[in-house]
């Protein structure tokens, strides 16, 4: 089988800091991909790359078998890359339905494959709320939102859009033992309904009992790749994070 | 919490009036403002009505880019310039030419402008995109300045008709009237805009322009279709402006006073929705044309000044959010 996202030799600089060098990555339809590596270890750089926020001066990425690079943030989104951001970044001026709704309108209906119009869109946000634990909170503001629940209103909205691949980008990060299992299930259940996910994190409970493979980035590159269990116990990861 | 729940679901499913119904109602109002002002039987009500009436579509115009998408435009004149000098121009060419044909016209040459300046300054965010349209203004009047054909820094003489064409009366009526015609199109346009895909696109810009990329909004795109409807409703606003003067040069079409109540009318008024310019031109506008007759024409700089910054204080949300936040 063809891979759904592939990327290819992929490089990329800030002045003359190297983010990303040659980074080679494929991930395969229905798959659970982890993505760890220490801190500023170019993570966030490959999310933005593959996402289109930032462009890659080096190699290509090509989403189901076609080259996007030439693409912006949008078009990839609406070919069914979606992502959540790192720092929760919600449209603090519309209520949580709301942020639901700009998805559904620029991404799945500018598709052209079915149109959510009216009454339907409603349903379907407080559909999606309800996934996160939030439907009740549908109609106040990000304001009044616990960091915590940003973080699941930035996963609602990155699904809103109805991927083929979603990448969560650290959307677990300081969230308690139950909210972490919580949103756990909540990927993995996408996962059983056919969506690609790539989960970038931190809580090594989460990134063993959901990934399938596990790939590691250290100084901008890719220095492992393969079964989980094996990965973590592989000599060059084990010095990345805890030295010599 | 109630009513807050309530008001955003009927954002969220948008009932109400339609499209269609809210321009109906509009028009109604403006028919009845037209009759009411014609029953004061007064030339001076005109005169004054139109200077309000102006700055609702000021106000509008320039709440669309600034308050709906978050691009705060200093440049109002250059776009308000070039809608009444393409008059002038007209006026000199084609005087035959009816004055809404004209209106339209102004219109289109401003959101040319308006596309042009978008595609040019568009990829600049914030204070910096602010100073580009600064720079505009100062840029389009140099040029007409030096530009001979529509009167240089001399100006331009533009001979009202005395009567107005198609309803009788004085010249000014048919003005006003004109001028409320394009107040109901940019209100209607501007509350559609609200209710519809475009309207989240914008708001979703206005907060977080990244986070608006990855879910799908073509950013890009809606900017420049915010600032050619911007500048084009500013045009159409100046386009009647040399018959209404009937004196135009470069130092009263440029007038400071165009860009100050054009950004403060908004703000006073809130700019979360379309009623906001109309507040707050009705307010600011009303009060200016009130002291401008009883204490001086030169007061009326003042007013907006201090009102916008009581405002930026007391109420950043404006009249409207003052209110909308006492409902909740």
């Amino acid at each position: 089988m063809s891979a759904l996202l592939h990327v290819q030799s992929l490089g990329k600089r800030f002045g003359g800091f190297t983010a990303l060098q040659d980074v080679e990555l494929e991930v395969q339809p229905g798959e659970r991909l982890g993505l760890i590596g220490p801190n500023g270890s170019g993570k966030s750089t490959l999310v933005n790359c593959i996402c289109g926020t930032l462009r890659n001066e080096m190699g290509s990425v090509s989403f189901g078998g076609t080259a996007i690079d030439g693409l912006t943030a949008h078009q990839r989104t609406r070919l069914g890359l979606a992502r959540s951001f790192q720092l929760p970044r919600p449209f603090g001026s519309l209520t949580l339905a709301e942020n639901l709704r700009i998805p559904i309108l620029f991404a799945v209906n500018a598709r052209g494959e079915r149109t959510v119009s009216g009454a339907a869109i409603e349903a379907r946000c407080l559909e999606l709320l309800g996934q996160v634990n939030l439907a009740d909170k549908a109609h106040r503001l990000p304001r009044d939102l616990t960091q915590i629940e940003m973080r699941k209103l930035e996963l609602a909205r990155a699904m809103a859009a109805d991927p083929k691949l979603l990448i969560a980008d650290e959307s677990m990060a300081g969230l308690s033992h139950a909210e972490v299992d919580e949103i756990l299930a909540l990927l993995i259940r996408l996962n059983g309904q056919g969506v690609t996910v790539i989960m970038i994190e931190h809580i090594m409970r989460a990134v063993m009992a959901f990934s399938q493979r596990l790939a590691v980035l250290v100084a901008g590159r890719k220095i492992a790749d393969g079964d989980p269990k094996e990965v973590v116990r592989n000599a060059e990861v084990v010095r990345a994070y805890l030295g010599e | 919490m109630a009513s807050s729940v309530a008001k955003a679901a009927e954002r969220g499913t948008a009932p109400g009036l339609g499209n269609a119904a809210f321009f109906g109602v509009l028009v109604i109002a403006a028919a009845a403002i037209f009759g009411a002002t014609r029953w004061f039987g007064n030339d001076y009500a005109f005169f004054a009505a139109y200077v309000v009436v102006q700055y609702i579509v000021l106000g509008t115009a320039w709440n669309i880019l600034g308050g709906y998408t978050g691009y705060v435009n200093f440049g109002i004149t250059a776009f308000f310039a070039i809608g009444a000098y393409s008059s002038v121009v007209l006026y000199k060419l084609t005087p035959w030419m009816p004055l809404p044909a004209m209106v339209a016209i102004g219109g289109v040459m401003a959101a040319l402008v308006g596309l042009g300046t978008g595609y040019l300054t568009l990829r600049l965010r914030g204070v910096f995109f602010s100073i580009a349209t600064l720079a505009l203004a100062v840029v389009v009047q140099t040029l007409i300045t030096n530009w001979d054909f529509v009167g240089g820094a001399r100006g331009a003489y533009v001979l009202r008709p005395k009567l107005a064409p198609l309803i009788g009366g004085g010249y000014i009526e048919y003005l006003f009237l004109v001028m409320l015609g394009l107040c109901v199109v940019a209100l209607a346009t501007a509350r559609a805009i609200e209710r519809s895909a475009l309207g989240f696109g914008f708001a979703a810009i206005r907060d977080d322009e990244a986070a608006a990329e990855a879910s799908g909004v073509p950013t890009l795109k809606l900017k420049l279709v915010a600032t050619a409807l911007s500048g084009g409703f500013m045009g159409m606003a100046g386009a009647p402006l040399p018959y209404y003067v009937t004196y135009l040069d470069p130092a009263s079409g440029f007038s400071l006073n165009y860009a100050v109540n054009a950004i403060a009318m908004p703000l006073i008024g809130g700019t979360s929705s379309w009623l906001g310019p109309v507040v707050g031109a009705v307010l600011v506008g009303g009060l200016q044309e009130y002291l401008r007759v009883t204490i001086s024409s030169a007061i009326n700089v003042l007013v907006a000044g201090v009102l916008m910054v009581v405002f930026v204080i007391v109420a950043p949300q404006g009249v409207v959010g003052l209110f909308q936040r006492k409902k909740r």
